[in-house]
């Protein structure tokens, strides 16, 4: 007989009630589980809602109204209808789906096996100066997407959008569909995404004894045979998931989109929506990301249909620490070549250029002296008042409010995160099979499954006006709302490390201490706070790399108050100003390298951050 | 200094239930060892008994107090139950020194400064490693770690103290200079102790009582002398001892006299009525199952009267002890000899074994039925 079947048998029991009424009260844990509980569900669960809701009830102008047919505030098909049946559909859905999906495809083809070759590479063979490359193989992927996006542009741009490029200055003619569009942007994103593939494979490439290739070998089994036969199906699970996770990643990716596709009118799934959420109305855009955010879950609940079984046996050989090189013999040479080739392509070429740029009067016209200038930097406006509006951008007060917000904000958010991050661990490992830890994993995972321009189209919906009669105020447009949005989207992030860092501490240590007779607060100051510490640090560097980095999830909710330096650089080269786009994109890589340097300091493992 | 009562103690996890209707007294003063293979329930009664799990039914008393009544939802806090726990991975607080360990809980009872210095400094001298108050755990060994852990929890006088596993993390020579220490211990402290591990020599060696878990239930709680001499099952004779017992299959029955008749391969015996147990026999002829331990069977080179011929299979000297293994018709079995003995391989040899040494179990109900005297 079930144990809850025997309780429920039971008579009514004043003493029992109250004894159990008792229990739950007087344990602190339970209360910060109930109170996280509904945070989560206020910050997550509702939004959500709202979102849905948003999409099937009328608003806007009363032309719009009229359009629609029924009146403000009721129930209306109108919207999902335009999307998907109207003869605007395939301008507005269609389209723009086929984009990111071609886009995801092709990023996917290019970047995983890119990054797994890297990866084995690094990991496995004997390459020269592994330690070396291993470090700047993954800087690339410190760069935010978006400031590639720059880079390209600096390098590729033509007579279309008004300033020529790198190349076009020395006269190589660069047509339309290289400079802009989906080549332009699946070559960024790729150059960005690898990163996933590289962390993922070089990982599980490393937890798998050699000795299991070297059996392979003992047996006869050419090199070539052995990397088919016996590596390649033990990172298999890895490379799949970096398929998924680049899938879904790339497919809602904004900056890089925007950036290279806008121009010329070459429209994704997240710019398409972007449009529809400024300029109205802004229910197709929210149809739109749940659309989006419909696919994302698609992507990875059959990732993980498909291999989550499998996923076990990456760590089967997890034990070996041994791990012999593979020799590359004739290959080396070439190999080497073409990791420098990609090194100099990825890294070097496009950030030189986008610096060198920067000090440029007109781009695309050589390095000579009398094309330089500081004016892009320090110059005021009346030094160049025929060419420009801004003054350079340590005399432009715009840029240093959106530095001064780029701070604040970063500070704020990730402090928050990390902290919340801590509890959400906390709560999910010392929940671990119980209903309320699982629910906390579950709650904690939905954003991660939008995409950063989704969720905060989600969070706009929600708190352009008032709720509970005021008891949640609009926050429209105010810096609250970006901190918020930036906490919430880094939730899933922040609680995975938090999760790892309290799996660390283990339970005994609370149970000495709670047989010991302290009491939970006590335990958490004495025991899981000084432990957690480091952990703690750590994770705070992660958020705030990652939170610095950001301008998709940011972009909907700025304006000239609270922009960033992102969105500043974002803004300045949709006007143009390509030059200082870009000395602001080089202060956005400085800080964000300031802070990788910070945070390896603390031991913050880069393979984590996002 | 503690008198423990379990009383239908109910246990589960989801729909895994884990302790099955447990009762269980432990005395004032007893050192007992819950042993079984792991997955039997025997840490999780021992976490019930501290207050870190909460059964869904039954009663624990302490010294005739109630510590738990699970109709009534009333659960004591661990900290009020007067006891403290080793833990098997000893939960050291790694970012306290020795010193701090101990220290915490004393601090915690608002005892005076000085008082927790004379006890720490007490606790480190019993355990003696005075030397290493101001080391942090990593800058320990594993059995410096061991010795802090148990420090750490006699520290505070506990009525009860509980060891979970405490010498499984320990090589073969610390566990055995850790036993007579614990054993020590026992007889200083006067403390009730309630011992867990899968370890039967743990178990025999320092227990004033074992209690044999199976699968959640208790299949037999006794002193160890009685636990390796007459198991109360098959499962239990097969679980102790080590070597393992020799079991020989038989046919008995009971005679009109009340006196047991078992014919096998080890001759034809009939043992007193004075030796059987309370056990049900059935009528008329029966399969029984003969044990016997490996010591008790003696080897002979010359054929006796009530010696059986037997045929030396293998032969192990390992030093202090000699296994030889034994074949007689079908069925194998192993003498412990002291000291080195050689004989050669398929040697015939004679075998004498006393019967009141053999153990006569029921072979449909497992049961014992015929014990042992010493």
């Amino acid at each position: 007989m079930n144990g809850n079947a025997a309780a429920k048998k039971r008579s009514f029991n004043k003493t029992r009630l109250k004894n159990q009424f008792l229990n739950i009260v007087k344990n602190p844990f339970n209360m910060i589980v109930a109170i996280s509980l509904v945070i989560l569900f206020c910050l997550i669960v509702i939004p959500l809602l709202q979102m849905v809701a948003s999409t099937f009830t009328a608003s806007g102008s009363k032309k719009e109204l009229k359009r629609i047919g029924v009146g403000a505030g009721e129930f209306t098909l109108y919207y999902w209808r335009y999307i998907l049946f109207s003869n605007m559909a395939s301008a507005t859905l269609w389209g723009p789906l086929k984009n990111s999906l071609i886009i995801g495809v092709f990023t996917v083809l290019v970047s995983v096996p890119l990054g797994s070759v890297l990866g084995w590479l690094i990991v496995r063979s004997d390459i020269p100066g592994k330690k070396l490359l291993g470090m700047l193989v993954v800087i690339p992927y410190m760069i935010p997407s978006w400031c590639k996006a720059l880079s390209w542009l600096a390098v590729f741009r033509n007579k279309t959008s008004g300033a020529l490029g790198f190349l076009a200055g020395l006269g190589i003619p660069i047509p339309d569909w290289l400079a802009y569009g989906p080549i332009a942007i699946v070559l960024c994103m790729s150059l960005h995404y690898y990163a996933f593939s590289y962390i993922n494979v070089s990982s599980a490439l490393r937890s798998i004894n050699s000795e299991l290739e070297e059996m392979g070998e003992i047996c006869g089994a050419t090199k070539p045979q052995i990397l088919k036969s016996i590596t390649l199906p033990l990172v298999l699970p890895s490379i799949l998931s970096s398929i998924i996770m680049t899938l879904s990643k790339s497919i809602g990716t904004y900056g890089v989109a925007a950036n290279l596709g806008n121009r010329i009118g070459y429209y994704t799934l997240a710019t398409k929506m972007k449009v529809f959420i400024n300029d109205g109305p802004q229910s197709v855009g929210y149809a739109m990301s749940l659309v989006l955010i419909a696919l994302a879950a698609l992507i990875i609940f059959s990732n993980q249909r498909i291999i989550g079984v499998r996923k076990s046996y990456a760590t089967i050989g997890g034990k070996g620490g041994r791990s012999t090189e593979m020799k590359l013999g004739k290959a080396k040479a070439p190999l080497m070549v073409f990791l420098v080739i990609f090194l100099v392509l990825a890294m070097v070429m496009p950030m030189f250029v986008l610096v060198m740029e920067t000090f440029q009067i007109t781009t695309g016209n050589g390095y000579g002296l009398n094309n330089l200038t500081l004016y892009n930097w320090i110059g005021t406006v009346d030094q160049a008042q025929k060419y420009t509006n801004y003054p350079g951008i340590f005399q432009n007060p715009e840029f240093l409010t959106s530095m001064w917000n780029t701070i604040r904000l970063t500070f704020i958010a990730s402090a928050i995160t990390a902290l919340c991050g801590q509890f959400l661990g906390y709560i999910s490992t010392r929940g671990r099979g119980k209903w309320y830890g699982s629910l906390t994993e579950q709650l904690v995972f939905i954003p991660y499954l939008m995409s950063g321009v989704a969720f905060s189209t989600m969070y706009c919906a929600m708190f352009w006006r008032p709720h509970f009669g005021g008891l949640l105020p609009s926050l429209y447009g105010t810096f609250t709302l970006i901190v918020l949005t930036s906490v919430v989207k880094h939730f899933p992030f922040a609680s995975r490390s938090g999760t790892a860092n309290m799996m660390q501490i283990a339970v005994e240590l609370e149970e000495a201490a709670d047989i010991n007779g302290a009491s939970f607060w006590k335990r958490m100051r004495s025991i899981v706070l000084p432990l957690a510490k480091n952990g703690f640090i750590s994770g705070f560097m992660l958020t705030f790399i990652s939170i610095a980095k950001e301008l998709d999830l940011i972009i909907i909710m700025m304006d000239k108050k609270t922009q960033t330096m992102s969105y500043l650089a974002f803004t300045y080269s949709q006007e143009g100003y390509n030059q200082m786009a870009d000395a602001i994109s080089v202060c956005v890589l400085f800080f964000i390298l300031v802070c990788y340097i910070v945070a390896n300091r603390f031991g913050a493992d880069l393979g984590k951050s996002w | 200094m503690s008198r423990i009562e379990l009383i239908n103690i109910n246990k589960y996890y989801g729909d895994n239930h884990v302790l099955k209707n447990l009762n269980l007294t432990i005395e004032d003063g007893d050192f007992m060892t819950l042993l079984g293979p792991s997955g039997c329930g025997k840490t999780t009664t021992l976490r019930v008994v501290s207050g870190l799990e909460r059964p869904q039914g039954g009663v624990m008393l302490i010294d005739g107090k109630e510590a738990i009544n699970a109709e009534n939802a009333f659960y004591l806090e661990p900290s009020k139950r007067g006891l403290n726990l080793v833990f098997q991975s000893y939960a050291l607080w790694p970012h306290m020194t020795v010193k701090q360990n101990i220290a915490f809980g004393l601090k915690i009872q608002k005892l005076s400064k000085a008082e927790v210095e004379k006890r720490v400094t007490d606790s480190l001298k019993m355990m003696r490693i005075e030397e290493y108050v101001n080391r942090y755990p990593n800058e320990l060994s594993g059995g410096q770690q061991q010795r802090v852990a148990i420090a750490r929890a006699v520290a505070s006088n506990p009525r009860l103290l509980l060891l979970d596993e405490p010498l499984s993390n320990l090589d073969a020579r610390l566990r055995i200079d850790m036993r007579s220490e614990l054993q020590r211990l026992h007889r200083e402290l006067g403390t009730t102790i309630i011992y867990v591990t899968h370890d039967q020599v743990e178990a025999l060696t320092m227990s004033t009582k074992i209690a044999l878990f199976k699968a959640g239930e208790l299949s037999q709680v006794s002193t160890p002398v009685e636990l390796y001499m007459n198991p109360i099952d098959l499962q239990a004779a097969d679980f102790i001892g080590n070597p393992r017992i020799n079991l020989l299959e038989g046919k008995a029955k009971l005679r009109g006299d009340g006196t047991l008749e078992v014919h096998s391969a080890l001759g034809d015996h009939v043992f007193p009525k004075g030796d059987l147990t309370n056990e049900t026999i059935p009528s008329g002829e029966f399969d029984v199952v003969l044990a016997t331990r490996p010591e008790q069977v003696h080897i002979e080179t010359r054929a006796a009267d009530g010696n059986l011929p037997v045929k030396v299979y293998a032969n192990q000297p390992a030093g202090s002890e000699t296994l030889v293994s034994l074949q007689a018709g079908k069925s194998d079995f192993l003498a412990k000899q002291l000291g080195l003995v050689h004989y050669d391989i398929n040697q015939q040899v004679y075998v004498r074994i006393d019967p009141t040494k053999i153990n006569v179990y029921n072979a449909q109900t497992t049961r014992l039925i015929k014990r042992t005297s010493l």
